[in-house]
């Protein structure tokens, strides 16, 4: 969201000097000049210390990291790392879990993202009025965010638990199911209790963007659709989603990214168990790293990130048009 | 104003609230209850909601026979000192970002973004050879090292917000009143933002106590482990103890949910500024 708005700015922007002093200033004053080195240097120096961290720890391992998909790779045998070409992409092709784990991958962001999307909107829009207490309230549904979710997952994993769990004793005395269920034993009910373990954990991130988004909407269009008579549902459709068009398709992108990058819940929960029905691709990518088998892993982790960069440019391609009739 | 509310309205609204609100909290009371039950009552039936006998067995087993101190001493180490550097440097970079116009500040701010989509587990094989070579493999220092990399790019994009919100006429005007840059940098905008500098470091503390998968391939002895690593290890065994692990559990999330309900608004804020703006 940042980067886009901001390339755009800096487009609208260009032709002032920049840091290397392309082209020289105009009247070629020797102050000017001075003033740009020095201003040159003054951005070097701020973003030297932040770009060399970044680039040792993090852009140095990612690259390095992405040839051995292309090399034997594994941690069992260090003595032949020779070029394999396309072959670490092949074994996760034809590997007979693949079509599991990408239907699981589907199911994870899709059952995870839209009832956090309603569920977020429905709260932001219930506490865009002030009540007593909505402060107090926000921080509360605000909590789950200062966890981790690997820890997220063993919360759920605990109250889960088919024996000593309490959500079966809970369903239990509502008299919804007679025997207990063994949630994490069984295929679909796992992926159920991963859901809703994520939806716990991801609908406030909606409720915050989506109320300061609500937060931004000119009080004189509710007004105005007042007067024309507009119900309830109107009003929603056509003046509230309309306006924050934006930011909910930005935050619906960043969440989807997001959660499919996020093993940690799954990970803490079931392990990608039972039988692998709740492995999604990146728990997957842990269980073949577990295994050692570096090369393999790297070329899932790179069939990652160039499924997220195209998924990522599709999808603001295709809500550009939208946005640009942003009122 | 935003519409009339009817009674059935506003009922339907607070019922919802209200439930909602049951969900989130629950959770966190379950596991808090389990720490508090001896370790016999977790495993009895009929499931207590409320510790028959309350106890402290499982904390004092914690610090006892599992030396959480010496996790609990690490994770605060680390997470303090990264945080607290990673802020720092996050704040020049994003001063920079936010002031200043220059031809690579587009591709910066996109190196940035792309580290957010990039999977951890491409980058641990190579990271921890990286680490050996350095000497810096189970070693606080190491780790904390990682840990600002990781922290730069989202704090420099949530600082850059709170400068943005800050009129440049403020340090103009100490400018022209003889400041230097730095000066008008350190004694007039800092002031000013502290309350942004203050959320950005407790995101950055809470990111570093949270992470698992880094620490799990960095830090191999005992006396290394950060909390995250140490809850892993609980866990490998078939049998997961759940009294000593609700106890862990509480501890953490703990000092992390106070020091989020302390800064929350300005979080929320820093998170918020840049989507708004679209």
């Amino acid at each position: 969201m940042t980067a886009a708005s901001t390339t755009a700015k800096t487009r609208a922007r260009s032709g002032r000097p920049s840091r290397k002093g392309g082209a020289p200033p105009a009247h070629g004053a020797r102050r000017r000049r001075e003033f740009t080195t020095r201003r040159g240097l003054l951005i070097a120096a701020f973003m030297a210390p932040a770009a060399v961290f970044v680039a040792v720890f993090t852009y140095y391992p990612v690259i390095a990291g992405s040839q051995m998909a292309f090399r034997n790779w594994k941690l069992t045998d260090l003595t032949d790392t020779s070029w394999v070409g396309l072959k670490n992409f092949r074994d996760v092709f034809t590997d007979p879990a693949w079509g599991t784990v990408l239907a699981n991958t589907a199911v994870w962001v899709v059952g995870s993202i839209v009832p956090q999307l309603v569920i977020g909107f429905a709260l932001a829009l219930w506490l865009r009025r002030r009540f007593r207490f909505r402060g107090v309230y926000q921080a509360l549904v605000f909590f789950p965010w200062a966890i981790s979710g690997f820890l997220i997952g063993i919360l759920f994993r605990w109250l889960f638990n088919s024996e000593f769990g309490v959500v079966n004793d809970l369903l239990q005395k509502a008299g919804l199911i007679d025997e207990p269920i063994a949630w994490l034993a069984d295929p679909h009910k796992a992926m159920v209790a991963v859901l809703i373990a994520n939806i716990w954990y991801g609908v406030t991130f909606f409720t915050i963007m989506i109320l300061a988004a609500l937060q931004s909407i000119p009080d004189e269009l509710y007004e105005a659709a007042a007067l024309d008579g507009a119900g309830k549902a109107r009003t929603l459709f056509q003046i509230t989603i309309p306006y924050i068009r934006t930011t909910l398709a930005l935050t619906v992108l960043l969440r989807i990214i997001w959660i499919f990058n996020f093993p940690d819940l799954i990970f803490g929960m079931t392990g990608g168990g039972p039988n692998n029905e709740t492995h999604i691709v990146t728990t997957w990518m842990i269980k073949i790293t577990q295994q050692g088998d570096y090369g393999r892993a790297s070329a899932l982790g790179l069939l990652v990130v160039a499924g997220l960069l195209l998924f990522a440019t599709f999808f603001l391609l295709a809500t550009r048009e939208k946005r640009e009739v942003r009122p | 104003m935003i519409g009339k509310e009817t009674t059935a309205g506003r009922t339907v609204k607070f019922a919802f609230l209200g439930l909602w609100l049951l969900f989130t909290v629950f959770p966190l009371y379950w596991i808090t209850v389990t720490s508090l039950k001896a370790p016999g009552d977790i495993f009895a039936f009929p499931i207590a909601y409320w510790p028959e006998h309350f106890s402290l067995e499982n904390y004092s087993e914690l610090f006892g026979t599992a030396d959480f101190g010496t996790y609990l001493t690490n994770s605060l180490v680390v997470a303090t000192v990264a945080g607290a550097v990673a802020t720092a440097i996050s704040m020049l970079s994003a001063y920079v970002l936010a002031r200043f116009e220059f031809r690579t500040k587009s591709a910066l701010l996109m190196a940035a973004l792309v580290t957010q989509m990039i999977p951890a587990f491409i980058a641990l094989g190579p990271l921890y050879l990286l680490m050996t070579d350095l000497r810096l493999v189970d070693n606080r220092l190491g780790l904390i090292l990682v840990y600002i990399a990781v922290c730069i790019p989202f704090c420099t994009v949530m600082l850059r917000g709170f400068f943005e919100n800050i009129p440049d006429a403020l340090e103009e005007a100490a400018m022209i009143d003889g400041l230097s840059r730095f000066g008008a940098l350190f004694r007039v905008l800092l002031p000013v933002m502290r309350p942004g500098i203050v959320a950005a470091f407790i995101f950055n503390f809470v990111n570093c106590w949270n992470e698992l998968f880094l620490s799990v391939t960095l830090m191999n002895s005992d006396t290394n482990k950060t909390i995250p690593t140490a809850l892993n290890g609980f866990i490998s065994s078939f049998n997961i103890d759940w009294g000593s692990m609700s106890a862990a559990a509480v501890l953490t999330i703990l000092p992390t949910m106070l020091l989020f309900a302390f800064a929350s608004r300005h979080i929320v804020q820093g998170l918020t500024s840049g989507a708004v703006k679209g």
